[in-house]
């Protein structure tokens, strides 16, 4: 009786902090959105229409009541699960984040599942071989992960790989032939084609992945193997390593179970925030690569000043991160002895 | 764990030769573009006033009248037959077109066209504004907008206008919408807005077939078309924000188009023999006003003297080369009375005497609002040195567009720098800008003698003599007006050789797919 109200309060506790933090997340976007010296508006009539027009459009649109109220109006809408409409397409914006999310989604699955695979075993490997050239080597592909502009790397990817060698299709999710060949299921092109049993197409599909979530990959791997090397650095000079070495364990075992084991834990952390921050969307790869996913249709929302889809579109961003979280959560329960 | 790398890399490599990358041509019966048309709100005609939806618009649906494309200034009857004008000038009786079949399988009649007017003012959308010059209004419409018969519609204005403005403006809006079709969709009597901003009735040489906001755009050829079926079966236009993308997807064959290369970016393709760049001046100019609120501004000499403060050649050869032409007065280039002629170039002697007789000969300070746009940057970045040459220390502000313009519709700028298109191929549009509102307000400007010499040239009925009053109105405006125009943009699309038969016209809405043909 007792574990179950504890565990009740918990959950309670934890959905109490995910609507604080969504609420605190849409007020702090809406007021931002509000206090820009640029007319939203303008967005929907123009440069060329007349004040009457403005006026008229501005009231349709609720902007000129007092902010507060603007607000209120919103949350009540969303709570009963309306997003509202886009401005600037006229679409209900929960459906145009359906479209939107699938593509991010898969784009960043794949980008940190080649983060991780090559990640850390990179990050371990320059642990242990430190200060040798491995390391360096490493270390070097770390630094450029982190500090070459995506954009650059993106075209120069397309240049290399798409225009040059041809190994790999161009931008976009499909061949531009191809696109309305498919009726979306799931969203994930991959998936999509593969339930449409178009094994061509699904090969198409898989093409175009292949260059943009290589990307975000290296960018992840970037992240996940400096991490794994210093805290794997961390646990090496451990005594309980040296007193395994002592007793003949082999290096294998060492590194992988006992020192692995007990980086696990902060690594799953590492890995959470690189993953949700794929999830939020990577805008410059969307852009080159005209991959329509959640980074590029926030942005052209922000400079559309269509607000209505900016706030959907933070919405998603916020439960993200907010399921992402208490995954990790599950996680550390089951790797942690001591959280169980 | 080796023999599994192995196997992996092996079976990859197989995949990879055997090719991810399909066939790159695009299909011989489709035009495939890479297309910025992210402007795009709704499809339904009433609203629709951006340059993607005008085009849009222009190859779905039929106009009544539309410009002469052969006679630039001129105009020819599209969903209509004829047309007549009564005595009094006030009453204009269109024939419509026999034989005209909606996508739906309706034929198009009288009805058809008076709905469609009639909707233009009762949604009361952007367009709206050019139908009410005409004192089509709301409460009056269904008075002067009327159908005589099957055939035949009447309409009527509240006074004598030039014939030609009004047929100008109609070309612009009177495409014709499926009465029976928009009105089975209709909801709470929004005469079918609320569907067809996102669907089709239409009767052009297109049907739309697909549009995803911001993403695709997929037509159809209209087989029955009256005026003959298009050549090719289908348009499909991708959103491809990222230039440098459209010219690596037009190299590699994977489009047939690519319509938003830079002016770097079509040098580059210069020398690629497959592809050729197409290119038509459109009614867009870019200009500086000047805010006669300012203290240096309201000095006539002062605007004299910034005039010669542009390096128009310079630029001209430059940043502008491929995208915009020399232009210097308030008509583009294409439009009844359009004076072409450029009497201004870099002259810092000669604006270093007009300084010292407006009372500065030292310069002075002032701001001006820029836009993150490209070309604006470049204008604004060479007029900084230029003007310095002068004395003149210009504060360049820069800020996102809509910011810009927020700022410069409340008259807060020194000096705005941006662009400027005619809402309606006819001279009246940017007469009225430039002359009385909206342009003029911004800029402080607004003179009585301007807004009676801008309404008679309005009223002309005889057009050789409308052309001249617009002739002397750009004339006067070089000496006073508040405005340094600079140039007229050009409107490019880099399209491979195999493609023929685009049509890049004077306008948005009269860009044309409707003669595309591929080898």
């Amino acid at each position: 009786m007792l574990i179950k109200s504890r565990r009740l309060r918990g959950l309670l506790r934890t959905l109490a902090s995910v609507l604080t933090t969504l609420f605190g997340l849409l007020l702090v976007t809406f007021v931002i959105s509000r206090l820009l010296p640029a007319d939203p508006v303008l967005a929907i009539v123009g440069d060329h229409a007349t004040e009457e027009y403005v006026a008229r459009v501005r009231e349709e649109l609720g902007l000129n009541k007092p902010i507060l109220i603007q607000f209120w109006i919103y949350l009540s809408h969303v709570i009963q699960g309306d997003l509202g409409q886009s401005i600037r397409t006229s679409r209900p914006i929960a459906q145009e984040l359906m479209n939107v999310f699938p593509a991010t989604l898969e784009l960043a699955t794949l980008g940190t599942i080649i983060g991780i695979i090559l990640g850390i075993p990179l990050g371990v490997l320059a642990a242990v071989r430190k200060d040798t050239m491995i390391d360096h080597v490493v270390r070097f592909l770390g630094l450029v992960g982190y500090s070459v502009p995506i954009f650059w790397l993106g075209l120069m990817g397309l240049l290399v790989f798409y225009a040059k060698l041809d190994w790999l299709p161009g931008p976009g999710r499909l061949d531009f032939g191809y696109e309305d060949m498919i009726t979306p299921v799931t969203g994930l092109m991959t998936v999509d084609t593969l339930i449409a049993g178009d094994m061509d197409l699904f090969k198409n599909a898989l093409g175009h992945l292949i260059l943009p979530a290589s990307l975000l990959g290296y960018f992840s791997l970037a992240y996940i193997s400096r991490m794994t090397r210093s805290l794997m650095l961390g646990q090496l000079s451990q005594e309980y390593i040296l007193t395994a070495r002592v007793k003949g364990v082999s290096e294998a075992r060492i590194i992988w179970k006992h020192a692995m084991g007990n980086i696990l834990v902060p690594l799953i952390t590492v890995i959470a925030l690189s993953y949700g921050n794929l999830l939020e969307g990577s805008v410059l790869t969307e852009t080159v690569f005209a991959w329509r996913g959640l980074g590029l249709y926030i942005t052209d929302s922000i400079f559309g000043q269509d607000m209505p889809a900016v706030m959907g579109g933070t919405v998603v961003v916020g439960a993200i991160f907010i399921i992402i979280n208490m995954l990790t959560d599950v996680a550390y329960r089951l790797l942690d002895p001591r959280a169980k | 764990m080796n023999m599994l790398l192995k196997a992996g890399v092996a079976g990859l490599a197989l995949v990879m030769a055997s090719g991810f990358a399909a066939d790159a041509k695009t299909p011989k019966d489709t035009l495939v573009m890479a297309w910025v048309f992210d402007d795009i709100i709704s499809l339904d005609p009433a609203e629709i006033y951006e340059f993607s939806s005008s085009e849009y618009m222009a190859n779905t649906y039929d106009r009544l009248v539309v410009q002469n494309l052969d006679k630039p200034g001129e105009l020819k009857m599209q969903a209509a037959d004829s047309y007549s004008v009564s005595d009094d000038g006030k009453v204009f009786t269109f024939k419509i077109r026999p034989g005209i079949k909606f996508a739906s399988g309706n034929e198009m009649t009288a009805e058809d066209a008076e709905f469609s007017l009639e909707r233009y003012v009762l949604l009361d959308k952007s367009p709206a504004f050019i139908m009410n010059q005409f004192g089509l209004k709301k409460e009056t419409v269904k008075d002067m907008v009327r159908v005589k018969d099957a055939s035949t519609l009447e309409v009527e204005l509240d006074a004598a206008y030039a014939p030609s403005f009004f047929l100008n403006c109609l070309s612009y809006t009177s495409a014709i919408i499926d009465k029976k079709e928009a009105m089975s969709h209709e909801k709470d009597g929004d005469l079918g807005y609320d569907w067809l901003r996102t669907n089709f009735a239409g009767s052009g040489p297109f049907v739309l077939k697909a549009w995803k906001p911001n993403e695709s755009l997929v037509l159809e050829a209209n087989e029955g078309y009256w005026g003959g079926a298009p050549k090719i079966k289908r348009v499909l236009a991708k959103n491809v924000t990222e230039s440098a993308t459209q010219q690596l997807l037009l190299q590699k064959g994977d489009v047939d188009m690519a319509r938003n290369l830079t002016g770097d970016q079509l040098k580059a393709i210069a020398g690629d023999k497959s592809v050729h760049v197409a290119a038509a001046p459109k009614a867009t100019l870019w200009y500086m006003g000047l805010n006669t609120k300012n203290e240096y501004l309201a000095k006539p000499e002062v605007r004299q003297a910034m005039k010669y403060l542009v390096d128009y050649d310079g630029l001209a050869n430059t940043s502008f080369k491929a995208i915009g032409i020399k232009h210097q007065t308030f008509l583009p280039e294409g439009q009844l009375g359009a004076d072409n002629e450029t009497p201004f170039t870099l002259d810092v002697a000669k604006a270093k005497e007009l300084l010292a007789k407006a009372g500065v000969p030292n310069g002075f300070n002032i701001t001006m609002d820029t836009t993150n746009k490209t070309e604006t940057r470049l204008l604004s970045a060479s007029i900084q040195n230029t003007l310095s040459k002068a004395g003149i220390n210009l504060i360049i502000k820069l800020a996102d567009n809509k910011t810009t313009l927020t700022k410069y519709r409340a008259s807060q700028h020194d000096i705005y720098i941006g662009q400027w298109g005619s809402d309606y191929q006819d001279p009246h549009s940017n007469a009225e800008g430039y002359l009385m509102a909206p342009l003029a307000k911004r800029n402080q400007w607004q003179l009585p003698e301007n807004e009676a010499a801008v309404l008679a040239a309005r009223d002309e009925k005889d057009s050789t003599k409308r052309a001249a009053m617009y002739m002397t109105l750009q004339k006067q405006a070089l000496e006073t007006s508040p405005y340094v125009i600079m140039f007229q943009q050009v409107e490019t699309a880099a399209v491979q050789n195999s493609v023929k038969g685009f049509v890049l016209g004077p306008t948005f809405d009269l860009n044309l797919y409707s003669s595309v043909t591929k080898e």
